[in-house]
């Protein structure tokens, strides 16, 4: 087995308080590793989405720690922990959230505009992204002149140009259809994954099951199944 | 971080609507601001035209005049007095006063009499036509080229009129610093034509022109003049008592100061709303960049400077609108009195200062609240 990337011990989480309190994470504890595509899946309110912004150090657990890359994250200062999540952590959101008064190639620069690089040749190491994820001719388009498989493959362009060891993908291919879902996927396992970066796909779009490395199954808050690649 | 400004330019500009309304908003809330202050600071300067013209360092008056058109008479000693003083170069005296000129039409036009003094004429005007030693022929009169100038039906050399059925003539045209306040027609004559011309009451100067021989004797001067009952002020105090006069006892100043105050809510309802809800609409790309590792400081950043470069843009057209209508109703009008000063400009960006203070100190509190996490929500 390849270096773990992320190891979360005893994760707990609940949001609200007295009767309309909510526990989304119940002592969850896992381990994802260097080369691996690890899926966390599960039913809507299962509480991946929450266990996903733990590990990346976007939400503090009530309980437990996080360790990306040895480093336990939530002892971190706020800037700390930004700056790891800067330069470890990359992120593809599940509504992509690119900018759309910019550029394509200028939505790809801005993890790296984030690093201090000048502006032009951030945007210009963009289209080198932007080349591998076959989108160089719409650079220059904003992002809603493009498809929702284009646009997925740009937010994926974004999160790469901050070179991270770790990406994390929340519901990638729910705004797509079957074959562009799958498409992007296949992409990101044969083109974005190698053996020291880990990749984290949050989903429940069972379609896509068949690329995974490993998956979690998450129920109500816990981790139910671990499954290796294949689903079943 | 000039990436990060470069990026937060490109957001506020490119939302273009957004950009036009705050534009907007800053821009006619500097435009009223410097409006109404600088028809104020022009009325103040056209109120005290006489101290300006004349441009003597000290003036000795009644301790009752409140304004520089309102002179009250003293009696001949107070001259003789003056002159006495130690510290005092030379003292002459000087007559305001107004009154209504016969036309050649036969029409009667309200006008500004100045009476310089008959020996040395200080204070005179610099003459466009005409030589200053006219002023000493019969009848003579030096009549000023300013906004009022075309009611005396445009005069020129040799131009008569009458004043309390005395013959008057123009000898010469002059130009001075500043026009008057009242929309009269300001006429040059010495000091005892002047006192032959109008109906006079018992004490006829109207002030005593005073030059200290230095700034040392001013207070020393002062202090003697004070000992006779009278009061001598320095140019820029006599400037200020005569504003102070009409801020604060004619309601000019609490209209003007009302209007402004005005312009700035105006400007801070329009431009903070749209600033706010332009944050609002770009809560989730700023919870995106949180997420992608953009720190708060540099959030705050690139907030500050939205607001700032809009206040900045804003605030120039603002200025350049206020002058460009300044210069429009000038030309219309040539005694409009408005005029843009270091004051009004200087409150003008003490203003866009505060509305961009406050339009962005919301912005940055919610996105200071805003959780990166929130972005995994959609």
């Amino acid at each position: 087995m390849s270096s773990v990337a992320i190891q979360a011990r005893e994760i707990g989480k609940s949001f609200g308080e007295g009767d309309a309190r909510t526990v989304a994470l119940r002592s969850v504890s896992l381990e994802a590793y260097f080369g691996e595509m690890l899926y966390i899946v599960g039913p809507s309110g299962s509480g991946k989405t929450t266990m996903l912004s733990v590990l990346s150090g976007v939400l503090r657990p009530d309980t437990g720690t996080v360790s990306v890359e040895g480093t336990d994250i939530w002892s971190l200062s706020p800037d700390q922990l930004a700056e790891l999540r800067l330069h470890k952590i990359g992120f593809v959101f599940q509504d992509f959230h690119l900018f759309p008064r910019l550029t394509t190639a200028e939505n790809v620069a801005i993890p790296m505009i984030l690093k201090k690089q000048p502006w032009d040749e951030a945007v210009s190491k963009a289209r080198e992204y932007l080349e591998v994820v076959g989108l160089t001719k719409r650079a220059d388009l904003p992002p809603v002149k493009l498809s929702g498989g284009e646009q997925q493959r740009v937010a994926i362009a974004r999160a790469m140009a901050a070179q991270p060891d770790i990406l994390v993908m929340d519901e990638p291919t729910a705004s797509l259809d079957g074959d562009t879902g799958h498409a992007i996927v296949t992409f990101v396992k044969n083109q974005i994954l190698h053996e020291k970066r880990c990749v984290i796909v949050v989903t429940h779009d069972s379609r896509i099951y068949d690329m995974a490395t490993r998956i979690l199954k998450m129920e109500d808050g816990h981790l139910t199944k671990v499954t290796n690649g294949e689903w079943s | 971080m000039k990436g990060i400004l470069k990026l937060a330019y490109k957001l506020l500009v490119s939302d273009k609507a957004k950009f036009t309304a705050l534009l907007v908003g800053i821009t006619f809330a500097v435009f009223l601001m410097l409006q109404v202050t600088s028809t104020f600071i022009g009325m103040m300067k056209r109120a005290s035209a006489t101290v300006y013209n004349i441009a003597a360092p000290m003036w000795i008056m009644d301790p009752a005049v409140q304004s520089a058109a309102s002179a009250i008479g003293m009696p001949d000693y107070v001259l003789d007095a003056a002159r006495s003083i130690p510290g005092v170069s030379y003292a002459v005296p000087v007559y305001t006063g107004n009154t209504l000129a016969k036309l050649n039409d036969g029409t009667y036009q309200p006008v500004t009499i100045v009476g310089l003094d008959d020996t040395s004429l200080y204070g005179r005007p610099k003459l466009l036509e005409g030589k200053i030693e006219d002023l000493y022929g019969e009848n003579a009169f030096v009549v000023v080229k300013d906004g009022d100038y075309p009611k005396l039906e445009n005069p020129r050399v040799g131009t008569e009129f009458e004043v309390n059925d005395h013959r008057g003539v123009i000898v010469g045209i002059a130009d001075v610093a500043s026009g008057g306040l009242f929309g009269t027609p300001t006429l040059y004559t010495t000091y005892n034509r002047a006192l032959q011309y109008l109906p006079n009451p018992r004490f006829t100067i109207s002030y005593v022109l005073v030059q200290p021989k230095n700034a040392a004797d001013i207070p020393k001067i002062k202090e003697q003049v004070k000992t006779m009952g009278y009061v001598a002020l320095t140019k820029d105090e006599f400037v200020d008592r005569t504003s102070n006069f009409y801020m604060w006892q004619t309601g000019l100043g609490i209209n003007i100061t009302i209007m402004a105050v005005m312009a700035f809510i105006v400007g801070l309802s329009i431009s903070g709303q749209t600033f706010y809800t332009f944050v609002l609409e770009n809560l989730d790309k700023f919870a995106a960049l949180k997420a992608m590792g953009a720190n708060n400081r540099e959030l705050v950043m690139m907030i500050l400077s939205q607001a700032g470069f809009t206040a900045l843009i804003g605030y120039g057209l603002g200025v350049g609108l206020c002058s460009f209508m300044i210069t429009m109703a000038k030309m219309r009008l040539p005694s409009f009195a408005s005029q843009m000063s270091f004051v009004n400009l200087g409150l003008g960006i003490f203003m866009v200062v505060v509305i961009a203070g406050v339009s962005s100190y919301f912005g940055v509190r919610r996105v200071l609240q805003i959780e990166p996490f929130q972005v995994f929500r959609g």
